[in-house]
């Protein structure tokens, strides 16, 4: 048997800082473990004291790819704990926004991060020569999505337009008309993105785990709603905590999480296995390109169920305008806050997972305790014990298609690594 | 890749922040695809997996938080003919400075890592210019696409960076819209370095001064603006510390060399 030492120190083409770490001898697996080696930045400390009105545009700051889920889901969390009713119209320039962003994220990873590993090159830049009119279609998808972000919040990253109780501003229907049909024209990138990324030879590594998500009965959730697994469980959002249990881990500054099992996973994977029966029609046809069917158990299809949702969300996207239209669209004010003491939790289904924002306010809106619970942080030890039954399968290979194999599956859960340097133990009183 | 033809060689670098400037980057390519033409990038980890050495300009996003950043900040600028602070984080300290001015920084640990605080190092989170020599700056959270392309043009030229030294006020004006503070709004337009062609305003939502504030801004007048429009000194002085906490009150981001340094003469 072979000495295997694999030593990625910050693995590229993720968000953030991690490290893979395998160290195995003579089919003895001494070490075999994915760090994360971010510097922490401590938001839940540093929002104490600010007022409501600022939260959710300084946690937005958590991420730069998911900005508008987690301004989404700390607005969320402090209209709960100041009893603020969202019109509406808001309500639905809400989940209209998140789909902007659920497409752009997930054309970022499927395209500029997991697609180059299979062309054998280190970037999207040399895939340019020699498959460029792939690289426009993922720059016009890209374009498109952060265009619809930036028409509702202002921008994508950082939507300075999301405020507590709605939006500071309004689209008009001639824009909302205008982002329909390029959503309609964009149906030609979607199919070709499916037969893409179906076309492709994905690791076969199958290992059952428990799939968190948040589920709704009317719709495939990413806003709001209950939390499910695919154990049969199901807990009120306020609840978050029964299924989080973290735990710290001294390699690693994101803790670790679990469940009924060991490890649990989140993302575009657990919302499908959930949720398929939810998904658009043209959605569960991609579905069927790629041959999958709930309850998928290869994590490297994560990348797969983020294709089937990006179709899901340019359909649902231009059913929530049809809608809008219909209703005639009010440039609206925010709905104004009642300030009191309060506590409350907001939760949204981001493009990595499951995401819980909660907040406790003083009697004049200022912020006395949070915690923010991230898709990463409770992917990390199921990320983990995947590479742990992985690696014996794969032992025997050389070394650099072991590592090669092994960066593959962490860039499949999409780690957005920036946003797992974050969370606490404190008990909110 | 491989062919360089005399391109200067480029590198992107990342401390604690969101990663938002370098994804702004990326979507750069959207519409300016040429910008590869008179580039090659040699290191861009949230991008790519090649990792080259040399390089003559460094872009730097984020805020150096702890000891251990220091030397990779050090073997970036002994590299580099021109380092780049790339966003607010390593232009101002942007909100990671916000820790700063808590009561404690032990408590800060012990409040997100509870008895296992002593795990993770951690110091007041700065700015980079507060640990190198900064060449020039793009600030903003996140930077603005048209801008960041300007300044690699100006660089790539050999001019100044040339941000503005006027306030969002300016562009706000320009822009047509109704004065938010006459609307009783708090806004930091008439003290914060324009640049971003008063997006946050023209979006209904006041200036929260991400890009740092004008040389010589008069912040007492900023205060009583801001009371006129009903704050109270509660909130004023937390508008004032959002994005520039590090600088605390006396001491404006635009009093510092660097962000002179990085100026140029728009």
């Amino acid at each position: 048997m072979s000495t295997l030492n694999v030593n990625v120190h910050h693995v590229t083409r993720v968000e953030g800082h991690g490290n893979i770490v395998v160290d195995a001898h003579n089919g003895d697996i001494k070490e075999c473990r994915f760090e994360v080696v971010e510097a922490p930045r401590f938001f839940e400390a540093f929002v104490r004291g600010r007022p409501y009105t600022e939260l959710n545009h300084i946690t937005s700051r958590i991420c730069g790819i998911c900005a508008v889920g987690h301004s989404t889901t700390s607005a969320m969390a402090t209209e709960k704990a100041l009893g603020v009713e969202l019109t509406e119209q808001a309500q639905l320039l809400r989940k209209l926004n998140f789909h902007g962003e659920t497409i752009d994220s997930h054309v970022l990873h499927t395209y500029y991060l997991v697609a180059p590993d299979f062309f054998g090159a280190g970037s999207v830049i040399p895939l340019i020569d020699v498959a460029r009119p792939v690289v426009e279609r993922a720059l016009r998808i890209k374009k498109l999505s952060g265009d619809l972000c930036a028409m509702i919040g202002g921008r994508h990253t950082h939507p300075c337009a999301l405020v507590v109780g709605g939006f500071s501003h309004t689209p008009t229907e001639d824009e909302l008309r205008a982002m329909r049909e390029r959503l309609v024209a964009a149906r030609a990138d979607m199919d070709a993105s499916v037969e893409l990324f179906a076309s492709l030879d994905w690791p076969k590594f199958e290992r059952e785990t428990e799939y968190v998500s948040l589920t709704k009965d009317d719709e495939y959730a990413f806003v709001g709603g209950r939390i499910k697994t695919t154990d049969g469980f199901e807990y009120p959002l306020e609840d978050y905590k029964q299924v989080t249990n973290e735990t710290l881990v001294p390699f690693s500054s994101a803790k670790w999480t679990s469940h009924n099992r060991e490890s649990y996973m989140v993302g575009a994977l657990a919302r499908f296995n959930n949720n398929f029966d939810q998904l658009h029609p043209r959605a569960k046809d991609a579905a069927k390109a790629f041959g999958m069917e709930p309850i998928v158990t290869n994590p490297f299809l994560n990348t797969a169920a983020q294709v089937v949702e990006m179709v899901h969300c340019v359909e649902d996207a231009i059913e929530i305008i049809d809608e809008l239209l219909e209703r005639g669209v009010d440039p609206e004010e925010p709905a104004v806050a009642d300030v009191k003491a309060g506590e409350g939790v907001g939760s949204c289904d981001v493009p990595r997972g499951i995401l819980f924002h909660h907040y406790a306010y003083d009697e004049e809106g200022y912020c006395k305790d949070a915690n923010c619970i991230i898709p990463t942080n409770q992917n990390m030890a199921n990320l983990n014990h995947d590479m742990q039954e992985l690696v014996p399968q794969i032992i025997d290979k050389p070394q650099d298609e072991v590592r090669l194999t092994l960066e593959m599956l962490v860039r499949a859960y999409d780690p957005c690594i920036s946003c797992s340097a974050h969370f606490l133990t404190v008990e909110f009183v | 890749m491989s062919d360089t033809n005399g391109k200067p060689k480029v590198a992107f670098f990342d401390f604690a922040s969101c990663e938002g400037c370098q994804l702004t980057v990326v979507d750069s390519l959207q519409t300016h695809l040429d910008l590869l033409e008179a580039v090659e990038i040699v290191q861009f980890r949230e991008a790519m997996t090649e990792k080259g050495e040399d390089y003559q300009i460094a872009f730097i996003e984020g805020s150096c938080t702890r000891e251990s950043d220091e030397e990779r900040l050090f073997t970036i600028r002994d590299q580099a003919d021109l380092v780049v602070a790339l966003g607010a984080c390593a232009h101002t300290g942007c909100v990671n400075a916000l820790k700063n001015i808590q009561p404690s920084l032990d408590d800060v640990r012990e409040y997100v890592y509870g008895d296992k605080a002593e795990w993770y190092d951690t110091y007041p989170a700065r700015p980079i210019s507060a640990v190198i020599d900064v060449d020039a700056v793009i600030p903003g959270c996140p930077i603005d696409r048209e801008e960041f392309v300007k300044v690699v043009k100006n660089v790539l030229l050999g001019k100044k960076p040339g941000i503005p030294d006027y306030p969002v006020c300016v562009e706000c004006k320009l822009k047509e819209n109704v004065c938010l503070l006459l609307e009783g709004k708090p806004c930091l337009g008439p003290i914060t370095r324009a640049g971003c062609d008063a997006i946050c305003p023209t979006y209904g939502d006041g200036c929260e001064g991400c890009r740092g504030l004008i040389p010589e801004p008069n912040e007492n007048a900023m205060k009583d603006v801001l009371d006129e429009a009903g704050l109270t000194v509660k909130e004023i002085m937390s508008r004032m510390t959002m994005f520039n906490a590090y600088y605390g009150s006396t001491q404006s981001p635009g009093s510092t060399a660097v962000t002179q340094e990085g100026q140029g003469s728009a």
